[in-house]
């Protein structure tokens, strides 16, 4: 798997120019496959008619190791905890709704759609409460952006690099079509008084978890969102409804959403103070760091998945900002030192992920992969010192920090630090 | 006030935001009455605003705790396999920060708004005012931030200055 001649490299220790794979299709491209279609025979399963149709589907058996990882609780809980999406055997954008990631405070509660309403109050000159019916009724919008939890990544901050896999580190994020009721023409319904400012959002889950958002937010683009993925919401992610705040840190995108209480002035609940702030290494901590920095990360190779034989690789992964849209993926293979642009597949979305790929001959030799995205404000996706840098030993949020994965001379891939 | 004034001083609000979908949109909601409104209403601003009547002492609070807190959280709320609740003050800008409502937390009223949402974990919602004002004062004492003999309820309480008041810098504009 040496036919690469045609392509010139772009960057350090084998990595080629973004155009290859275009080029490849016609040229190297057999080089990444294995043809072993001896299709003289006819295979056990084409001996008689498959099983029929079903009324819901699943995933081949034979997957059915691409499940959500690293679910943990808290002691003494079965419902305060995490669970995370496996990015390494993902593709695309879209997670599958069975693997969105998780973070719930009480467990998921089993809402009667029935008796769940909407309630909008506060500063309004008309306190107004929904049903769920009712809000199926209003003109849906839907979009596709990415959900990461702000404690996403934070493992990154050990001193030593920890051995796990891509979803292990970095699961706490997923991607998904969301759709509902923009909140603006609910807040306008409601009619917001001039001294709002904030809007206090509650679930119905049993710790009726709370955060306070922003009023400029909720008039920008934020739903209730009723749909993931074409479906109604599933339980583990809010049915009937739940808040979605695109781009900001996930714990405000309220699931099981139950009021909106309009103030003029955040509530400061347990949530946005004592947990989702930021605090520095002066001992003062950053309150309100809601919008997701500029990140990306390379989901295959990575950590969990082996490469073969040498030869050429697609290096791809994720890229995405709550800024705004990724403008720009660069990857290296020689640990920074160069680096070449990546090709973007065609969903170049607003607060989204979006899927990068490159293409890049392995030698067989040791060699750090990394990648680093741009998003159209500019932002540039940071190193991990630079994350660090002047924050407390011990604070874990917002970690944004450029993921360096060190393909092994046996083709293992591990987490390091570069 | 009438329907009539509401449509108009809604339709000010949406030219207010800008270009708005409100005029196309169905207005299925439906008005409330003051009691449905604060059947739902659990907001307690920093002001003390959404405090409910009652009161609590430090002593109360340690029966309560010990009965719903302790398993959790540790004798003296040093920590359990839960969140530790106190100690940690001038801990913040060392290598080793620890993160309780005495060290961390800038508002005491936070603590009864979270209580009284959230805990104790396996029964929310059944402790009464009463005794969240006085768990709140117990995990306050136990921080040194009120007295063995204080009493709180919703005036009191807002009024207390937390250690670590000032120990934040919004990065959101508050305008």
């Amino acid at each position: 798997m040496t036919d690469t001649d045609e392509a010139a490299p772009a960057a350090g220790n084998g990595l080629f120019d973004r155009r290859f794979f275009l080029r490849a299709g016609a040229a190297g491209g057999a080089a990444l496959l294995v043809a072993r279609a001896g299709a003289a025979e006819r295979q056990p399963w084409m001996r008689a008619p498959g099983a029929g149709m079903s009324d819901h589907g699943a995933p081949a058996p034979q997957t059915s190791h691409i499940r959500r990882i690293a679910v943990s609780s808290q002691p003494g809980t079965t419902g305060a905890g995490v669970s995370r999406t496996p990015l390494e055997f993902l593709d695309g954008i879209i997670t599958p709704s069975r693997l969105h990631f998780e973070r719930h405070h009480s467990g998921i509660p089993a809402i009667d759609p029935d008796r769940h309403r909407l309630v909008i109050s506060g500063l309004v000159e008309r306190p107004l409460a929904f049903s769920v019916e009712s809000l199926a009724r209003y003109p849906q919008v839907s979009r596709i952006q990415f959900l990461e939890c702000s404690g996403n990544s934070g493992g990154m901050i050990a001193p030593e690099p920890r051995q796990a896999s891509c979803g292990e580190l970095h699961g706490l994020l997923s991607v998904s079509e969301w759709g509902g009721v923009p909140l603006s023409v609910l807040l306008d319904e409601a009619g917001v008084r001039p001294a709002a400012r904030w809007v206090v959002a509650d679930g119905a889950d049993a710790a009726m978890m709370s955060r306070s958002v922003p009023l400029e937010k909720l008039m920008d683009d934020a739903i209730v969102a009723l749909h993931q993925n074409g479906e109604p919401l599933r339980p583990s992610n809010g049915y009937p409804m739940r808040l979605f705040l695109p781009g900001w840190e996930g714990n405000m995108s309220v699931k099981w959403l139950r009021t909106l209480r309009v103030t003029d002035q955040p509530a400061m609940t347990k949530d946005e103070t004592s947990k989702y702030s930021d605090l520095m290494a002066d001992g003062k901590a950053r309150l309100f760091t809601f919008p997701m920095g500029v990140k990306s990360l390379i989901t295959s190779p990575s950590p969990g998945l082996f490469l073969g034989p040498r030869g050429v690789y697609q290096v791809s992964g994720l890229a995405w900002s709550g800024a705004g849209r990724i403008r720009r993926v660069e990857v290296s293979a020689d640990g920074g030192r160069s680096w070449a642009d990546a090709e973007l597949d065609a969903h170049v979305l607003d607060k989204c992920a979006t899927r990068f790929r490159s293409a890049w001959h392995w030698d067989g030799a040791p060699a750090v992969l990394m990648s680093r995205a741009t998003d159209d404000a500019g932002n540039v996706q940071p190193t991990r010192a630079a994350v660090l840098a002047g924050r407390a030993a011990n604070a874990f949020y917002h970690y944004n920090g450029i993921q360096a994965w060190q393909v092994t001379a046996d083709g293992e891939v591990h987490n390091v630090y570069a | 006030m009438s329907m009539h004034k509401a449509r108009c001083l809604a339709a000010i609000a949406a030219l207010a935001w800008g270009p708005a979908a409100a005029d196309d949109a169905p207005a299925l909601g439906e008005p409330l009455a003051a009691e449905e409104i604060a059947a739902v209403s659990f907001t307690i601003l920093p002001d003390g605003s959404g405090l409910p009547p009652g009161s609590g002492s430090v002593a109360d609070g340690e029966a309560v705790y010990a009965q719903h807190c302790l398993a959790c959280h540790g004798a003296g709320g040093e920590g359990g396999p839960n969140d530790r609740l106190a100690g940690g003050r001038g801990s913040l800008d060392s290598a080793a920060p620890v993160k309780t409502v005495g060290s961390y937390w800038p508002y005491a009223t936070t603590l009864f708004d979270y209580l009284r949402r959230a805990m104790p974990y396996t029964a929310p919602g059944t402790l009464s005012a009463d005794e969240l004002y006085a768990v709140t004062a117990y995990v306050l004492h136990l921080n040194g931030i009120v007295g063995a003999d204080a009493v709180l309820d919703a005036e009191r309480l807002p009024a207390i200055e937390m250690p670590n008041r000032n120990g934040f810098e919004r990065a959101w504009p508050d305008q």
